[in-house]
């Protein structure tokens, strides 16, 4: 019985200038004046979050300075990012 | 300011002639923010399709810059793009949001029942308010009116009325 030594492969090579893997997203950024039940009511309106999650994320944004709250398409970002706007929110889009 | 719940969803507003008068003047003012710096369009088709012919800067004043923010944090070109295909509409619905609000305040104070839709309106504008005159006075999360602070000075009316609209804001969110 012989064993072959498995063949040499190269490691699948993933192009990170491409990213077009990489999903992105959408954050929304803590400011002094927005109202911590405004919010949550926004988030639970634009991204149909229940109370709960909604407010785990007004408080991640409170806490942290900043949280994602949607991922997607750039374009679908580019929709959720005017959404916020029109609400007050201030929210801008990144690659993740 | 009085809100009590109204059938379907809806909620009934009480103000006092004051009230009424000084919300109508602070909306007028966020209509005529909003309306300025607008490239003007002469372009028919432009207007038709919602492109302006220009692209518009990020406004200089730090308080309409608030309420038009930057959509990319880092990429000054992306962030140009949003806002030449994005912002007209941005500023539209903002002056809309304002103009409903201030036709649906009594004159000279009373009740008036808002539908649950124009509840939601009236958030949105009363946020903005919040918006530009936080900015304007640079509030922090800790901002205080001083317990000597001067009645007659203009900052301090201006700190008050910050704090009458942030009041006004949740007594309306209590009732959704």
């Amino acid at each position: 019985m012989t064993l072959t030594a498995p063949a040499q492969l190269d490691e699948p090579v993933v192009d990170d200038d491409t990213g077009t893997e990489r999903p992105w997203v959408t954050i929304v950024w803590n400011d002094p004046v927005n109202l911590m039940s405004y919010v949550t009511r926004v988030l639970m309106q634009l991204f149909g979050y229940s109370k709960g999650e909604a407010e785990r994320l007004m408080l991640a944004v409170h806490h942290e300075g900043r949280a994602v709250v949607s991922n997607g398409t750039r374009e679908q970002m580019e929709v959720d990012v005017a959404r916020c706007h029109a609400k007050g929110l201030w929210a801008t889009l990144q690659q993740d | 300011m009085r809100f009590g719940r109204a059938r379907r969803g809806g909620v009934q507003v009480e103000l006092a002639p004051e009230e009424s008068a000084l919300l109508q003047h602070l909306l007028g003012e966020l209509q005529a923010l909003l309306g300025a710096q607008e490239p003007a369009d002469e372009d028919p088709l432009a207007r038709l399709v919602g492109l302006s012919s220009g692209t518009p800067e990020r406004p200089d004043d730090p308080a309409l810059a608030r309420l038009l923010p930057d959509a990319y944090g880092d990429d000054d070109e992306a962030a140009g793009d949003f806002r030449r295909y994005t912002e007209a509409d941005l500023r539209r619905g903002k002056r809309e949001a304002a103009a409903e609000v201030a036709r649906t305040l009594p004159d000279g104070g009373g009740s008036v029942r808002l539908t649950a839709e124009q509840a939601d309106t009236w958030l949105t504008a009363l946020n903005d308010l919040r918006l530009v005159l936080g900015t304007r006075l640079e509030v922090t999360e800790d901002t205080e009116l001083p317990p000597d602070a001067d009645p007659d000075d203009p900052g301090t009316q201006a700190l008050l009325v910050y704090g009458w609209l942030g009041m006004v804001q949740e007594s309306l969110l209590a009732r959704l």
